[in-house]
Order: structure tokens, then sequence, then C-alpha cells
């Protein structure tokens, strides 16, 4: 047991870089908000676009989507770090981080609005028409608050997922939970600093992933199922 | 035009890729080579889970209710970062690959575990106990009777998870492993050139795409029938 408790909890060192690593958490926590809000806002906007069927948007929207929902996350932001530097962009790890997130989220984001918006049946639209609504007043009336009941199981779900990828910014040397903690192992030459930083991405997913299984289940408890 | 030879020349220099392809095509080799054989070991993992989950033991489905939800909130790369480097601390150093192959397999258990259980609960309780009715045995319940049901119902997020598991695979290049993504940033810091990057996306748009379009069809149908 010793060397387990030795190597895994030390508290010397977990004294000593604690603070550190509590500074990764919390930015952690500020990727995945950002991560989040540009996702989501994003994929409304483009949803709201798509519905408005006007051919150059769709082409323009449908590549975005197809091209990002496509490609691995990881790859995503080393192009974005280490490729747009030759095109006279450096972004920093923090903005290639969210970045690259944000647009994976907003692709998952907006297939799932659409979807969504195109799951509310034809009638509601007709019925609203025959009212005297205009296309964007029933829209944002009466269709989107439908559609976004509809969507939040998945949308959460891919939330959650796409926001676990924030520990792959320590690829471009962005100073979040797990870079700190490796970067403390390296320099203690213990993994304690590892096991902290496991606590807290656990502290943080674990909820929102028990959360995640609960919404599921009152959204339609037939289909309910444990995807990303 | 001018801007778009000069972005052509940067990102997709023709000379520089027939330079770096050797390289490419080893890292597309091992990037294969990991997806196919740990697609099957977590997806078994998660068909187990879920198969022992049905005979309703109060004490172990609450084990592997935490297994999965232990393993569904980890991000997979902390995970390969504790075995990769956090175990050799308890003598035992496996190989880059052989991490990548655990902590996916762990990571993907939780997922498969929960898709296939939730398949599997769906299906209503008459026909396991007709089935057994019939003289069949427990085994020829779950494999005959329950199971064909229950992936049908889940077919969307199977494979969906799937598709997120060939593409997690990239961060095998976090531990040195000379997978597809690590192969190309080698070939770009050798050539100076972004074109090894370009290259790698491509060809795991090429390689993915199809999947992808056949996944978001299967969840836009789910999503259909929800209304």
């Amino acid at each position: 047991m010793t060397p387990l408790l030795d190597n895994f909890f030390n508290r010397q060192i977990l004294a000593q870089y604690g603070p550190s690593i509590l500074g990764g958490f919390r930015l952690t926590v500020e990727v995945a908000l950002a991560t989040i809000a540009i996702g989501v806002i994003t994929g409304l906007v483009l949803a709201i676009v798509r519905a408005m069927r006007w051919k150059p948007a769709d082409i323009v929207i449908i590549v975005f989507v197809d091209i990002f929902r496509t490609l691995p996350q990881l790859v995503v932001i080393v192009f974005l770090y280490f490729g747009l530097p030759y095109a006279d962009i450096q972004l920093s790890p923090f903005a290639a981080t969210t970045l690259a997130l944000g647009a994976v989220l907003a692709a998952f984001a907006t297939e799932i609005f659409w979807a969504a918006i195109q799951a509310v049946p034809q009638g509601q639209w007709d019925a609203a028409r025959s009212l005297g609504l205009g296309f964007l007043e029933i829209l944002f009336l009466i269709i989107l608050p439908q559609a976004i009941r509809i969507a939040v199981p998945l949308l959460t779900n891919r939330a959650i997922a796409i926001t676990k990828g924030t520990a792959l910014g320590t690829a471009v040397s962005l100073p979040e939970l797990l870079g700190r903690a490796q970067s403390s192992m390296a320099i203690a030459a213990n993994p304690s600093p590892l096991t902290l930083a496991a606590a807290f991405y656990l502290l943080f997913f674990v909820p929102l992933v028990v959360a995640s299984r609960w919404l599921e289940g009152l959204g339609s408890p037939k289909t309910s199922s444990g995807r990303h | 035009m001018e801007a778009l030879q000069l972005f052509l020349d940067n990102f997709a220099d023709w000379d520089s890729f027939v330079r770096i392809w050797p390289l490419l095509w080893q890292g597309l080799q091992l990037t294969v080579l990991l997806s196919i054989v740990t697609l099957p070991v977590a997806a078994a993992a998660g068909l187990l889970i879920a198969i022992l989950y049905s005979f309703h033991n109060r004490p172990l489905n609450v084990a592997l209710l935490i297994w999965i939800d232990l393993f569904r909130s980890f991000p997979v790369l902390v995970l390969l970062i504790l075995i990769f480097y956090g175990l050799p601390f308890l003598g035992l150093t496996l190989p880059s690959f052989a991490a990548c192959v655990l902590a996916l397999t762990l990571n993907h258990s939780g997922y498969y575990g929960e898709i296939f259980r939730a398949g599997i609960e769906a299906i209503p309780p008459g026909q396991r106990e007709a089935a057994r009715a019939l003289g069949l045995h427990p085994l020829q319940v779950i494999f005959l009777v329950i199971l064909p049901q229950a992936i049908a119902r889940v077919l969307a997020p199977l494979a969906s998870n799937s598709l997120e598991l060939v593409k997690t695979t990239s961060i095998a290049a976090l531990v040195a492993l000379p997978e597809l993504l690590r192969s190309a940033r080698v070939a770009q810091e050798q050539t100076y050139n972004p074109t090894p990057l370009t290259a790698a996306a491509i060809i795991f748009f090429v390689l993915l795409f199809p999947f992808a379009r056949w996944v978001a069809r299967l969840e836009r149908d789910m999503i259909m029938r929800q209304r």
C-alpha cells in the first residue's frame, strides 16, 4: 500500500502543487463555458438560417457542419494552433482550443437544432400562418420553443462530450488542469498531481453525466441511451 | 488569385506532400490498426456490462452503474496520461499502443455499456418471460431474442459512438505513438510547412466522412421519431 500512497496520494506534493492545479481547474472551467457558449449559440443561429431555406447559405452551412462533425477534435486544435501561423494567424492556446472545440460543438448543435426544427409538425406552421403570423414570429414564438425542448437531451450529451475535450488543450500547451498536472508531475517526479487533476475532472463531470442520464429519462424513456 | 496561389503553396504544396507521403502512410496504417483493435474490444466490454446489468442483481447493478458513469466522466486523455505516465510509478510500464487500447477501452466500455443497457432495458419484460416459457436457455433469450431488438433500437448512438472512438484514436499522438496526426506533426516540423497537417486532415475527412453522414442520418431519424 505504501508505494501507492507515496506515489499517488503524497500529501506533501499535493500541498505544494495544489494551488497551481486549482488554477488549472479554473482555466478548464473557463474553456468549457466558452466552448459551450460559442457552440450552442452558433449552432442555434446556423439552424435558424437554415430554416430560412436560402440555398447559398445552406451550402456553406452544410460544408461547415460536415467538416467539423467529421474531423477529430485534436486534429482541429492542432491545425488551428500549428497550421494557421503559416498564414500569419497566431492564435493563443486558449483561443485555438475554444475556437476548435466551439466549432465542433457548433457543427453538432446545428444538426441537432435543425433536425428538431424539422421535427415540429408542419401543421404548426400552417396553423400559425393562417392566424396571420409572419415567418419570424412563427419561428421564434411557435416553432423554436418546441424544437429546443426536443433538442435539449441530445444537445446536453454532445456538449458534455465535447467539453471533455478541454483536456486536449494540453497539446497546444494550454496550462489547463491536465497540462498543469503533467508539468507538476514532471517536476516533482511523482504522479500525485495527476491524481488530484483526475479528482477535479470527476468532480466536474460526474454530476453532469448523472444529470444528463436523468434528463434523457425525462425526455423519452423508451429511447434513452448513453450516447456521447 | 495571388493570395490563393500563396495559400496553396503553403498549405497544399504537392512537392512536400509527395516527400512526406511515406510517413503519413505509416501513420494512417497505425490509426487504422488502433481502431480495429480497440473497437471490438470496447464494444464487447460494454455488451458484457449491459448483459450483467440485465440480470437485475441490485448490488451488482450499483457497481455497474458506477463503472459506467465513472469512465464516461473521465476525459479519455486524462485516462491515457494516468495509464501511460502514472502506472510506471507502480512498476507497470505499458507501451504506448497498449496504453491507448486500454484507455480507449475503459472509456468506451462506459459509453457502449450505457447504450446497450438502455437498449436492453427498453425491451418489454414480457419478451423475456415468453422466451423463457418456450424453454429457451437464459443465454439464448439474451442473444436470440433481446439483443437483436435492443441493438436495432440503439443503432444511432452505437454508430455515433463507434465513429467517436475512431476519431479519438488521434489522442495517441500525445503519447508519442506515430499514428496519422503525430506523423503529420513530425513531418510539419521537418519541412517547416503546414502541408502535412492539411494532408492529415483531408485523409481523416475522406476516411470518416461517409460514416459521419450515415451517423447523422440515423440521429436525424431518431429525432424525427420523437415528435
